[in-house]
């Protein structure tokens, strides 16, 4: 494994009111690294991808991306963050993939993964355009470009949803229940999509339910529940553990 | 037919009423949005003034607000206002406010993972505003919007309360001039022309945002 960090996620913390979502959270990913993040509902597995994606707050805590600092403590122990255009820079550098796709209803296929090179990136259209088309040509969706996300299967739809964040080239790729919404027969072709890019050495940081997928594809999976890191490790290691509160939650899966 | 007779005088009135129209329309929208914008903060200092607004507005007859607006300066502030901009004044700020809980709706109606995924890939908050949720918006409130400017039409015929010559007071004053029902038949179409236009404008309007249906 190369050993250059891209991700560094250290002693965080994050409430939402009463609520402890996540405590004293330490995450490292390396450049090239597929990391699978498992664990039951409400065990903090989003809020992590979130915070680091700046959709929500750190409290406390320091995150580090690609050896810039997102946010770290002041003397007091709360989370301060970085100036706006490094929050920025970070930003570009991470690409998120939700669970509902949020695909642009109102812009075509092509044009929900150009409007960001061009607008955000400065990207001119006609370069921002053929960037996009070899990504689509690559994630099978060539013949989908002039379409308007409504008239694409779920699966397509998610499919878009990747290739509208690679559009920016992030060093990292965070899916967040990649599979969820889609039928079963169609998360076959979005976990191929993840599957070539794992090929390709993308970074990428996955958090999911399909738990033969992590087996197959993880270099380290990790296991959360109710905020804190139970189980890290090898899949080898993880679908072995002695931790009864691994086992309890992977016998659910393979039952 | 007197209709023919009076044609003139009765386009007058239209011209009136159409200069109502697009005044209010031009001070109302801009209005709206911003009255949107300010009911969402959750600053109770600015949230609490603007939900009185809309509901005096909301709450309130029109007729009333522009008797309000006529004799309120010139009684009470000690200054006089010309009858048309009291019209004005009353139409922009009542339809500002039906304006705006459109707007909030539309707005208010849109997931926030479109904000979101706006965010994450990197454009300002003004950027996703107006290149993703806006055009959004937009297609979303042109119904009621529709609904509004039609309704604006023809609540221009409540001008005269104050003495404003609009169509409809126009109308009537040559229905009991000539005593001829005829004048007041040509208004009613004169106004459902009107409203076939701002009818024919919203659907091209709809069509061209028609992003579901390609």
């Amino acid at each position: 494994m190369a050993s250059e960090m891209v991700l560094q996620v250290e002693n965080i913390a994050k409430s939402f009111g009463k609520l402890e979502v996540l405590k004293a959270i330490d995450l490292t990913v390396h450049r090239g690294e597929v990391v699978v993040i498992i664990g039951p509902s409400g065990s903090g597995k989003s809020t992590l991808l979130r915070l680091i994606n700046q959709l929500e707050q750190v409290d406390s805590g320091k995150v580090t991306v690609g050896g810039q600092i997102l946010c770290e403590n002041d003397a007091a122990g709360k989370a301060v963050y970085a100036d706006k255009l490094t929050l920025k820079a970070i930003q570009l550098k991470i690409g998120l993939v939700f669970q509902n796709f949020n695909l642009f209803p109102h812009f075509s296929i092509l044009r929900n993964i150009t409007e960001a090179p061009i607008h955000v990136l400065g990207q001119d259209e006609k370069t921002a355009n053929s960037k996009a088309t070899a990504i689509l040509n690559k994630l099978g969706l060539q013949d989908k470009a002039e379409n308007f996300p409504f008239q694409l299967s779920g699966g397509q739809q998610q499919r878009a949803a990747i290739a509208r964040a690679l559009a920016l080239e992030p060093t990292m790729l965070f899916f967040d229940e990649p599979t969820s919404a889609l039928d079963p027969e169609l998360t076959g072709e979005v976990l191929k999509v993840i599957r070539q890019l794992a090929a390709e050495h993308m970074t990428m940081v996955v958090v999911t339910h399909e738990m033969s997928f992590a087996r197959e594809l993880a270099d380290r999976i990790i296991f959360m529940d109710q905020g804190v890191i139970i189980d890290a490790g090898t899949p080898d290691q993880v679908f072995n553990s002695k931790n009864e509160r691994t086992r309890q939650f992977l016998r659910h899966y393979s039952a | 037919m007197v209709t023919f007779q009076i044609l003139p005088y009765l386009l007058e009135g239209t011209l009136k009423a159409l200069q109502i129209f697009v005044l209010t329309l031009i001070f109302a929208v801009p209005l709206g949005i911003i009255v949107a914008r300010l009911r969402q903060s959750t600053l109770k200092i600015i949230q609490l003034p603007i939900r009185f607004y809309l509901l005096i507005m909301r709450g309130t007859p029109l007729i009333l607000q522009l008797i309000f607006f006529m004799y309120f300066p010139p009684f009470i502030l000690n200054f006089p206002i010309d009858r048309f901009l009291a019209v004005i004044l009353a139409f922009s700020l009542n339809y500002a406010a039906y304006f705006a809980e459109i707007f909030r709706g539309g707005l208010e109606s849109i997931p926030r993972g479109q904000f979101e995924a706006g965010h994450v890939l990197g454009f300002s908050s003004g950027q996703t505003f107006t290149r993703i949720v806006l055009p959004q918006v937009i297609k979303r409130i042109l119904p009621p919007s529709a609904s509004e400017a039609m309704t604006l039409i023809k609540d221009t015929a409540l001008a005269q309360i104050i003495g404003v010559a609009e169509l409809f007071r126009a109308a009537q004053n040559s229905t009991s001039r000539l005593v001829s029902i005829e004048p007041i038949i040509a208004a009613g179409i004169i106004y459902l022309v009107l409203n076939s236009l701002v009818a024919i404008v919203f659907n091209r309007f709809e069509k061209k945002l028609s992003y579901y249906r390609h």
